[in-house]
C-alpha cells in the first residue's frame, strides 16, 4: 500500500514539512519583524512631524519639512564623504595591520599565546574607554605617551585632535579593528596546507616569492571577508568622534550627524528624517555588499 | 484620605509587579519619596550626603538622589519633563534652562512659596535671581553660582616680572601671556572643545566685550559681524601665539588639570574653579592670583551661571518637593555644609550672606571677596555693549541655542585648527544663527 502512492505521500509530507517548518520559524519571524518593522515604521511617522522637544507648542505635522531640510542643510553628503573615507581608510590600515600580525603570529614560538591575547585586547575593550585611553593616554599634549616621544625626540608636541583629527580618528579605528582582522586571517594562514609550503621551500621559492604566490591567493577569500564585516563594523563608528574630535576636521559620520540632531537639537522629527535617509542608503548599499559577500562565501563552498 | 488608599492599593500592585522592593517602602504610613535628578558635581554629591539631616526634620519625606553626568542629565531630564513623563519631582538645571522652561509651563512658579522670611529670598544674589525669573515669576533657586575669571600663577608671572592688574584688559593678558609662554609652559589655557557650553562659554564673554553679540534686538543674527569676527580672531591668535597645544581637547577639566601640574600660567574659566586650585591636596594652592573677567569695551565681562533646583509643574509630590529645595538653599544648610563638611565646601555664588560668614570668608579668603565681587557686578540683562533681546551672558536663551552654538562652536574649531579662516567659518555660522534668530520674531 505504501509503495502504490510514493508520489503522493512524499507531495503530503513534503508540504507537511514545509507547514512544520513555517510554523517553527513563525515566532522567531514575527518577534524579528516587531522588533525591526515597527520602530521604523513610528521612525517614518515620526519624520513627518515637526517635532523638537523644547518646543511643545510647535509640535504638529509637517509633510516633508524634514526631508526637505535634511536635503537642503547639506550636512548630509559631507557626512556620508566623512563616513565612507573614514571608514575605507580604516578598513585597509586595519587589514594591513591585521596581516602584519597575523604573520608574525603564524610561527610557534615561546609565549606565543600570551603575544596573541596581548593583540587580540583593543578589540575587546569598549570602543568608549578606548576613545578615553587613547585621549588622554597616547594623544594628550602633557601626559600622553606619543607626544612624549614626539618631545624626547626634539619636536615640539602635536595637537592631535585640533590638527590632525581625521588621522587620530583612524588611527584609533585601526588599533581598535587590526585584531579583528588579525583573527580572521590568522585562521587563513594556518588553514594554509603546510605540503605546498614545503614542497614551495624544496623548489627553493624565497619567502617573499611563496607569500607573493602562494599565501596571498589562499587568503584571498579571508581576506575579502574581513573586508566585508570589517566594513559594517566600522560603519557605525561613533565614539572616537563624538569623545576626541567633536565632528570637527571633516569627521562628523552620520552617526554622530544623528546623535547631533537627537540630542543636541533635541528635533525628533529632523533625526528621524536622517535616520530613514540612512536607513535607505544602507539598503542600497548593503544590498550590494551582502551579494558580494554571499558570493565571497560561495567561492568558498565551491572550492 | 481616599486617595491615600488608592494610592497605596497601587503602589502594592506596581510592587508587586514589579516584585521590586524599592516601591515597597512609600508603604509605611503614605511616605512621599522624592526623586531628585542632578549633575554629579562636588557640591551636588555633598547635598545628598545630607538628606539623612532633612530627611530626619521631615518624617515622611524621603530623598532618592539620581546622579548624572551633565550631558546625560540634560538629555534625561529634558525629555522627561517636555513629555510630562513626571520621573522626577526635582530636578538640576542650569541657568539657560530656567526662564525657557519656565516660560513653557514645565516648572512650578516658586514665587509665593518663597515669600517667607526664613527663607529670606532676597539675600540670594541679584543678578542669578534675575536670570532665574520670566516676568517677576521665580521658577528655581539657586544651588550655587558662578561668574568667569582670570586665574594665574604668580610664581610664573613673577619670575617673567609681569603684573597683573585687579581688572585686566584682554591686550593686557595676550600680551603677559606671550611673555610668560615657554616650550614647557603655555601663556594661557582657554577652552577649545566645541560645544555651547565648552567653548562658547569664555568665547561668547569675550565677543561681547568686543562689542559684538549673537543678535541684535530684533533677533538678526550678527555672527560675522566685524566684532564677533575680530573676537574670535583675537581668541584664536591668542590660542596660536600662547596657548595650550591641542585646544579641541580642551575644557574646563583638561584647563583645570594643565594650571594645577603648572603647564600653563593663566586661565580664564569659571570662578569656582578656584575652590579647586586652593583645596588642599593641590599642588599651586596659595600660589594663585585671581582677577576679574579681562574686558575691551565693557566694565565688566564675567558670566553667570548657576546650578539650580526646581520643580516640574506635573509632579504629584509638590508641596514636599518645594519644602526640600527651600532647605537645600537655605542659610542653614551653608551651616551645616560648612560644620559638617568643611567651610571651604559651601556651595558659592548664590546668596550674599554666605560671604558675611567669618568662618567661610576665612577659608575662601583667595578667592570669596572676587567671586561676590564679580558676581554682584554683571548685567544678564545686557552684558555685552548692545542691548539684547535675552537674558543671559554666556549663551541666547532660546531652545535653539545649544544646537546653534554647537554647530558654530564646530566651525570656529575648524578656524582655530587653520582649516578655514575666522571670517568662512562665521559667514557659515551667521547663516545657522539667522535660521534660529528667524523662529523667534
Amino acid at each position: 500500500m505504501t509503495t502504490a502512492t510514493p508520489t503522493m505521500t512524499k507531495a503530503a509530507s513534503g508540504l507537511r514539512n514545509i507547514a512544520l517548518s513555517r510554523a517553527l520559524v513563525a515566532p522567531a519571524l514575527i518577534f524579528s519583524i516587531a522588533l525591526t518593522q515597527i520602530p521604523f515604521l513610528v521612525t517614518i511617522y515620526f519624520s513627518l512631524m515637526r517635532w523638537n522637544l523644547l518646543q511643545p507648542k510647535e509640535r504638529g505635522f509637517a509633510g516633508f519639512e524634514n526631508y526637505i531640510y535634511v536635503f537642503k542643510t547639506g550636512d548630509l553628503f559631507p557626512a556620508i564623504k566623512a563616513t565612507v573615507g573614514l571608514t575605507a581608510i580604516s578598513v585597509v590600515t586595519s587589514l594591513l595591520v591585521g596581516l602584519l600580525f597575523a604573520i608574525l603570529l603564524d610561527r610557534t614560538f615561546r609565549g606565543q599565546s600570551i603575544a596573541r591575547t596581548l593583540i587580540i585586547t583593543p578589540f575587546l575593550i569598549m570602543p568608549a574607554a578606548s576613545a578615553l585611553i587613547w585621549k588622554f593616554s597616547m594623544f594628550d599634549t602633557n601626559i600622553g605617551v606619543i607626544n612624549y616621544i614626539v618631545q624626547k625626540l626634539g619636536f615640539s608636541a602635536i595637537g592631535w585632535s585640533t590638527e590632525y583629527p581625521y588621522i587620530s580618528v583612524i588611527i584609533l579605528l585601526t588599533w581598535q579593528y587590526a585584531p579583528f582582522m588579525m583573527l580572521i586571517l590568522l585562521s587563513g594562514l594556518q588553514s594554509q596546507s603546510r605540503e605546498v609550503l614545503e614542497a614551495a621551500a624544496v623548489d627553493r621559492a624565497g619567502a617573499w616569492r611563496t607569500f607573493l604566490l602562494i599565501t596571498l591567493p589562499h587568503l584571498r577569500q579571508y581576506i575579502e571577508i574581513s573586508i566585508l564585516l570589517g566594513t559594517i563594523m566600522l560603519l557605525q563608528a561613533f565614539d572616537p568622534v563624538a569623545i576626541m574630535t567633536k565632528g570637527t576636521g571633516g569627521t562628523k559620520t552620520l552617526a554622530y550627524l544623528l546623535y547631533e540632531r537627537a540630542f543636541v537639537g533635541m528635533n525628533v522629527g529632523q533625526a528621524a528624517a536622517y535616520g530613514v535617509v540612512t536607513v535607505v542608503l544602507t539598503i542600497i548599499v548593503a544590498t550590494i555588499a551582502l551579494r558580494t559577500l554571499f558570493k565571497v562565501f560561495m567561492t568558498g563552498v565551491n572550492k | 484620605m481616599n486617595k491615600r488608599i488608592k494610592s497605596l492599593a497601587l503602589g502594592g500592585a506596581v510592587a508587586g509587579l514589579l516584585s521590586f522592593g524599592l516601591v515597597g517602602c512609600s508603604s509605611d504610613g503614605g511616605d512621599v519619596t522624592l526623586t531628585l535628578a542632578t549633575v554629579n558635581n562636588g557640591q551636588m554629591k555633598d547635598m545628598e550626603g545630607l538628606k539623612g539631616e532633612f530627611e530626619a526634620a521631615n518624617p515622611g519625606i524621603k530623598v532618592n538622589f539620581q546622579v548624572m553626568e551633565e550631558g546625560d542629565l540634560r538629555a534625561a531630564v529634558t525629555s522627561d519633563v517636555a513629555n510630562a513623563a513626571g520621573q522626577y519631582d526635582i530636578v538640576t538645571i542650569g541657568a539657560y534652562e530656567v526662564p525657557q522652561w519656565g516660560a513653557n509651563g514645565w516648572l512650578t512658579d516658586l514665587t509665593a512659596d518663597l515669600a517667607d522670611e526664613a527663607y529670606d529670598v532676597g539675600d540670594i544674589l541679584p543678578p542669578v535671581r534675575d536670570a532665574l525669573s520670566v516676568d517677576g515669576k521665580q521658577y528655581a533657586v539657586p544651588f550655587y553660582g558662578e561668574s568667569s575669571i582670570l586665574m594665574y600663577n604668580k610664581e610664573i608671572l613673577d619670575k617673567a616680572g609681569v603684573k597683573m592688574p585687579n581688572k585686566p584688559t584682554w591686550q593686557q593678558v595676550a600680551a603677559a601671556a606671550k611673555k610668560v609662554n615657554s616650550a614647557e609652559t603655555a601663556g594661557i589655557c582657554l577652552r577649545g572643545k566645541p560645544g555651547w557650553g565648552d567653548l562658547f562659554a569664555p568665547l561668547t564673554t569675550v565677543v561681547q566685550t568686543f562689542g559684538g553679540t549673537w543678535y541684535d534686538m530684533n533677533w538678526n543674527a550678527k555672527v560675522n559681524a566685524p566684532e564677533f569676527v575680530q573676537a574670535v580672531t583675537f581668541y584664536k591668535d591668542l590660542l596660536d601665539s600662547a596657548g595650550q597645544k591641542d585646544p579641541v581637547s580642551y575644557s574646563f577639566n583638561e584647563c583645570l588639570t594643565a594650571l594645577k601640574t603648572g603647564k600653563v600660567a593663566m586661565w580664564y574659566d569659571a570662578s569656582v574653579a578656584a575652590s579647586m586650585l586652593e583645596a588642599d591636596d593641590s599642588p599651586v594652592k596659595g600660589k594663585m592670583g585671581y582677577a576679574h573677567a579681562p574686558v575691551v569695551k565693557t566694565k565688566e565681562s564675567g558670566w553667570l551661571w548657576s546650578w539650580n533646583l526646581a520643580v516640574p509643574a506635573n509632579t504629584q509630590n509638590k508641596e514636599a518637593a518645594i519644602k526640600f529645595i527651600k532647605w537645600a538653599t537655605s542659610k542653614e544648610y551653608h551651616q551645616l555644609v560648612g560644620t559638617k563638611l568643611g567651610w571651604s565646601l559651601v556651595p558659592p555664588g548664590a546668596r550674599t550672606s554666605t560671604y558675611a560668614i567669618p568662618e567661610y570668608n576665612a577659608a575662601a579668603s583667595a578667592y570669596a571677596p572676587i567671586t561676590l565681587e564679580v558676581m554682584s557686578a554683571v548685567n544678564p540683562k545686557q552684558p555685552g555693549v548692545n542691548p539684547q533681546p535675552w537674558v543671559g551672558i554666556q549663551y541666547v536663551a532660546i531652545p535653539e541655542f545649544q544646537d546653534v552654538g554647537n554647530q558654530v562652536a564646530q566651525l570656529v574649531a575648524d578656524a582655530i585648527a587653520g582649516r578655514t579662516s575666522v571670517k568662512e567659518a562665521l559667514d557659515k555660522g551667521q547663516a545657522i544663527a539667522q535660521a534660529a534668530g528667524d523662529a523667534q520674531k
